[in-house]
């Protein structure tokens, strides 16, 4: 197993208050990681942790190192932009940008410098299409994105975070405001993409994390209680914790 | 009854009734000033400017203000725009000095409360101290004075309600805070900052005090900067104070022709939000 993430002694505080405690885990390169863990239990700050995204939070304070691909992203010098283009975050909800489906997909790579409308036509057909939106779209694709389904938009967002060409992954319970055959779609797709990029999951769904994971993290207050590959941690976990918490004992 | 039902009763009768007091009130000045103004109201009037005696019932119209106003309006409302824009933006991105922008925010609200004539009287202390005229240029700069704080705060209010998911989207994709707030914030926010412009620009043109002093009054059409002015406000003052009936005929009908400028403009805003809500995430 190649890692594509390290955490080291990772501990985050806001106010003073411990989110995250002493975090020490590897995720793996091009495979589905799977956190999960009860609400509240640090899951999503975790994940926003890999690309930055708590820096916006006051009051945040952050010991020890995320290393991706052994360069420490924590450092003060670290270019959060570049970074936030090499690690995609698709989020809980839809998001999409005030403006054409177009321009959605294309937002990165615009601001990033690209110009040649070409190239661009290029990239937005490419990245629709991997996401299976292309054909529903292909014909109006200077409508505003809030007109698209709410399943379709979570693909748009899928398909602009990766029109950025990133390596990695966030996904934020990325289904959970979808209906049934859209987060099926959505997990395809998922499933479609790990062969190219580092995948992390989180989901408070027992179920979808059985589905994609191939490794897997229990999260609980704020504590990595057990990690390892799906087959092992599903089957035979070794914590109490873990095996309370996949028979659904709490949480 | 049980007292749920009078309560309900209550407040549906309240409601009704202060509706009809507010726009009882409206029609009535729109009835009283279409009545002592429609015979007054003429071609000439809205074509020409004074003609000698004009105060004193001879020929001739109110051009003067009409383009007065409107040049004194619409440049204030350009000079305004171009430094509110940046201050309400200013207070949207600056996230890590909250006590700093409260303290911004609550300073714009007090100026909001500053009658016009205050900043009348600053501007023309000014003009005094630099022994200028009073013109154009000073009644921009004083109606620009007056309306910013009311633009920022109410593009400030717009901007606020931009939802931090839609920011942090662009955020998440490797925007800077300043590409945040160009394409993603003011773009979302636009329908509501064109609102904004206009209600800014319905205040400019219905202000009298603020240009009294800095603006002068004048017959004829400026031609540039450095003249005086005439504004339809004073058009209406100096028409009523006359105490000839049909001079004050035609301060009732210079109000119609400024009702009618103030409609179009809402009408204008009304299309122009339309337009440009085509693309804002609901």
């Amino acid at each position: 197993m190649e890692t594509h993430i390290s955490f080291k002694n990772f501990t985050l505080t806001i106010d003073g208050k411990e989110i995250l405690k002493n975090i020490n885990l590897d995720i793996p390169k091009n495979q589905i990681t799977a956190i999960i863990g009860p609400s509240g239990c640090g899951k999503s700050t975790l994940l926003r942790s890999v690309n930055r995204m708590n820096d916006l939070v006051e009051g945040l304070h952050y010991s020890g190192s995320i290393a991706i691909d052994g360069n420490n992203i924590l450092r003060k010098d670290e270019d959060v932009i570049a970074l936030r283009r090499m690690a995609g975050m698709i989020s809980q909800t839809p998001n999409p940008l005030p403006m054409s489906i177009f321009d959605n997909v294309i937002y990165g790579p615009r601001i990033h410098g690209l110009k040649d409308k070409g190239e661009m036509h290029h990239i937005v057909e490419q990245c629709l299409t991997r996401v299976g939106l292309w054909n529903e779209v292909e014909d109006r694709l200077s409508d505003p994105a809030s007109k698209l389904s709410i399943g379709q938009q979570q693909r748009l967002c899928l398909a602009r975070s990766l029109a950025n060409e990133p390596e990695i992954l966030l996904c934020d319970e990325t289904t959970s405001a979808l209906d049934p055959i859209s987060a099926r779609t959505i997990e395809k797709e998922l499933i479609e993409l790990k062969k190219d990029y580092s995948i992390v999951f989180v989901t408070h769904i027992l179920r979808q994390a059985k589905r994609l994971a191939d490794y897997a993290v229990f999260l609980y207050f704020g504590e990595v209680i057990e990690a390892g590959p799906a087959g092992e941690f599903f089957t035979n976990p070794k914590d109490p914790r873990t095996q309370q918490y996949l028979e659904g004992v709490f949480g | 009854m049980n007292s749920r039902k009078v309560e309900e009763n209550f407040f549906k009768i309240l409601m009704v009734f202060s509706l009809m007091v507010v726009i009882g009130s409206l029609l009535l000045v729109f009835a009283i000033v279409t009545y002592k103004g429609a015979s007054a109201l003429s071609i000439s009037m809205i074509t020409q400017i004074p003609q000698g005696g004009y105060y004193l019932g001879r020929g001739g119209g109110i051009l003067n203000a009409i383009i007065g106003s409107l040049y004194l309006a619409g440049g204030a409302l350009i000079l305004g725009t171009l430094i509110s824009l940046p201050v309400a933006w200013y207070l949207n991105q600056c996230k890590r000095n909250a006590k700093r922008v409260t303290i911004i925010r609550n300073i714009l609200d007090i100026a909001c409360g500053i009658p016009s004539l205050i900043y009348g009287a600053f501007v023309f202390l000014v003009i005094i101290g630099l022994s200028q005229r009073t013109s154009l240029f000073w009644g921009i700069i004083t109606v620009a004075l007056f309306v910013s704080p009311i633009l920022i705060r109410a593009v400030d209010e717009v901007m606020q309600t931009v939802s931090t998911r839609l920011k942090e989207a662009s955020y998440s994709l490797g925007a800077t805070e300043m590409e945040t707030l160009f394409h993603v914030i003011t773009r979302q926010a636009l329908p509501g900052i064109i609102s904004a412009i206009i209600l800014a620009f319905g205040r400019a043109i219905g202000d009298a005090a603020g240009v009294l002093f800095t603006a002068g009054y004048t017959d004829s059409i400026p031609t540039s900067l450095s003249d005086p002015v005439a504004t339809l406000p004073l058009a209406i003052f100096f028409q009523l104070s006359v105490p000839f009936q049909e001079v004050q005929a035609r301060a009732y009908a210079s109000c119609i022709v400024l009702l009618a400028i103030v409609l179009l403009l809402t009408i204008i805003s009304r299309i122009a939000s339309k337009k440009t809500a085509r693309y804002v995430i609901k």
